[in-house]
């Protein structure tokens, strides 16, 4: 379904809502090593995000929360892409992904993959916050970690 | 009754386009929009007599005291205070108001184990300052709940103020739910020698308010809410509590005498009021309360009533709406509260907004009450004297394109059963 704004379709690209509808990595972990919880008092998105890390390498990645289908959906997305990697790459790619949220001109890095999808957000201010919810409560997970 | 076309041509904003279509406007519990009488008193006043006032004796500076004080004036008259302009005291806002109440009653009069009884659906503002005040003084707060309806537990308020209840402070219309009943809360206090506040930021421009029948000490508003300007609020309190307490800010204007270790006060309502004071907005506050006795507070009452009566009808209709609050339009203000399946109400804010329709997505400045409703969060759509039924169509029609939008399978599920 397409909306009758372009506007829209852009901040809503199909992959987001996917990832909304269908989160991955929804839930707890069992052997997390790290938990960490954030909140957007703007609009009371909640995110819990668990990682079970072995040595360097982020084996297991879950988040859990309520909020709007872009933070939940970034949620989602974050998940699916640092799982199985190390936590320098995932520091890497926080980075990245932070940059590309709050400066519009710089083109994001080809490592970035599905996580472009993002990109039309950046163009709504207000948004920009819950689409890097999750992955601040992630760098407050790890760094807590470390 | 007014005619809303011919009325809505009074504001200039109403005109424009938001995203290639015309503005509906329905976010007025945050602020309301502006005619073009209280534009113009700002302008007039910063072409004409801008001065400073209550010192100079000027021309400018006579015009200008004498607008800023006419203003009062009218503020009192709209809330038809008993003891006239010496009760009204002007803030920035609401918010400014309850913390004068705190602060000054508060530190005067409050000891430990004294207790404050408020409930779960007052807005931060009247939240925060007392919570504060009693962490200071060791005072208790007590919660009034709300029932399943969500209306104020009345049981409850008749059991929580007691003996040791210093103050009630309570909110006459919620932001989200409904009216309470704080006539009743005011004698309640009162049986117990404790001093009643009301937020009025959500019923004093919204209805006919006459604060000597609602029975409080103290009644706060804003008025952006009310048509008027930001930065210009409303404290009236009794003359004499507010006698009583001693000042919340110190500084010009609110002494009487200034010695090098020591000071005494001028004269209400202006001990109240340190430091030259917003004078143009004090002054286009007036104009707004002109414009609105013109419309008449009980025309406005009854329009924004059929507003909510319209909308709440409407939206019930769609089976993915939650409706929070009492569902009787005469027991809220031009204020609806809802959920539309399990989308976010940002992703709902977001979908209109593109259509030009504004409404709050959040909490509210509530979240105690979030919580006790158990949402995240609601979307609010709030009316005002220039909203029409038409615009409510255009809600409801977009709210079923959002609901198509986000969850297909939802929307069709909830069509079939």
């Amino acid at each position: 379904m397409q909306f009758a704004e372009p506007e829209l379709d852009e901040l809503y690209r199909e992959l987001i809502l996917d990832h909304y509808r269908h989160p991955r990595n929804k839930g707890t972990l069992d052997n997390a090593t790290s938990k960490a919880e954030g909140f957007n008092p703007l609009c009371g998105d909640e995110i819990n995000v668990e990682v079970e890390l072995e040595g360097d390498i982020i084996k297991d990645v879950a988040f859990s929360g309520r909020g709007c289908s872009i933070s939940q959906a970034s949620g989602s997305m974050m998940t699916a892409a640092i799982k199985g990697r190390k936590v320098a790459d995932a520091i890497a790619l926080l980075g990245d992904f932070k940059r590309m949220m709050t400066d519009p001109e710089v083109e994001p890095g080809e490592d970035l993959g599905d996580l472009e999808a993002f990109q039309g957000v950046a163009k709504f201010p207000v948004r920009v916050k819950c689409a890097t919810l999750a992955w601040h409560v992630l760098e407050d997970g790890l760094e807590s970690k470390s | 009754m007014f005619d809303v076309d011919t009325l809505r041509k009074d504001f200039p904003i109403l005109s424009r386009q938001v995203h290639g279509q015309p503005l509906v406007y329905l976010d007025n519990a945050a602020t309301t929009q502006k005619p073009r009488q209280v534009i113009d008193s700002l302008v007039h006043y910063y072409e004409n007599y801008n001065a400073n006032i209550h010192r100079g004796l000027h021309k400018l500076a006579e015009e200008a005291t004498e607008a800023y004080e006419g203003s009062r004036a009218k503020v009192a008259r709209f809330i038809k205070s008993p003891e006239g302009a010496r009760s009204v005291i002007f803030t920035r806002n609401c918010t400014e108001s309850l913390n004068l109440v705190a602060n000054a009653w508060g530190r005067k009069f409050l000891n430990a184990g004294d207790e404050i009884v408020l409930s779960v659906l007052e807005h931060h503002s009247n939240l925060v300052p007392w919570q504060l005040i009693a962490k200071e003084k060791g005072a208790v707060l007590k919660f009034v709940d709300i029932d399943g309806e969500g209306r104020l537990r009345v049981d409850q308020l008749e059991q929580l103020i007691g003996p040791r209840t210093k103050i009630v402070s309570l909110v006459h219309a919620s932001n989200v739910l409904g009216i309470n009943p704080v006539r009743y809360a005011a004698e309640l206090a009162h049986r117990q020698g404790a001093i009643m506040v009301v937020d009025g930021a959500q019923s004093v421009p919204n209805m006919p308010v006459d604060v000597g029948d609602l029975g409080c000490d103290f009644l706060a508003f804003s008025g952006h809410k009310m048509a008027g300007p930001t930065g210009i609020g409303v404290l009236w309190g009794k003359p004499d509590i507010l006698e009583a307490m001693d000042p919340f800010l110190g500084g010009g204007e609110m002494i009487s005498r200034v010695l090098l270790e020591e000071s005494t006060w001028n004269e209400l309502p202006w001990k109240y009021e340190a430091g030259t004071p917003n004078i143009a907005d004090g002054i286009a506050l007036g104009a707004a309360v002109d414009y609105l006795e013109g419309i008449g507070m009980e025309n406005v009452r009854a329009h924004e009533k059929s507003l909510a009566a319209y909308a709440i009808d409407r939206m019930s209709a769609l089976p993915e709406v939650t409706i929070y609050g009492p569902k009787d339009p005469e027991e809220r203000v031009g204020v609806v509260a809802f959920n539309y399946g399990d989308i976010h109400p940002h992703d709902l804010s977001q979908v209109l907004d593109q259509r030009g329709i504004a409404i709050r997505a959040g909490h509210h400045c509530a979240q105690p009450l979030m919580r006790r409703l158990d949402c995240v969060a609601t979307a609010r759509a709030s009316f005002y004297v220039y909203n029409t039924f038409a615009e409510i169509d255009k809600l409801v029609e977009a709210l079923e394109g959002a609901g198509r939008f986000f969850d297909p399978d939802a929307a069709a599920a909830a069509r079939m059963s």
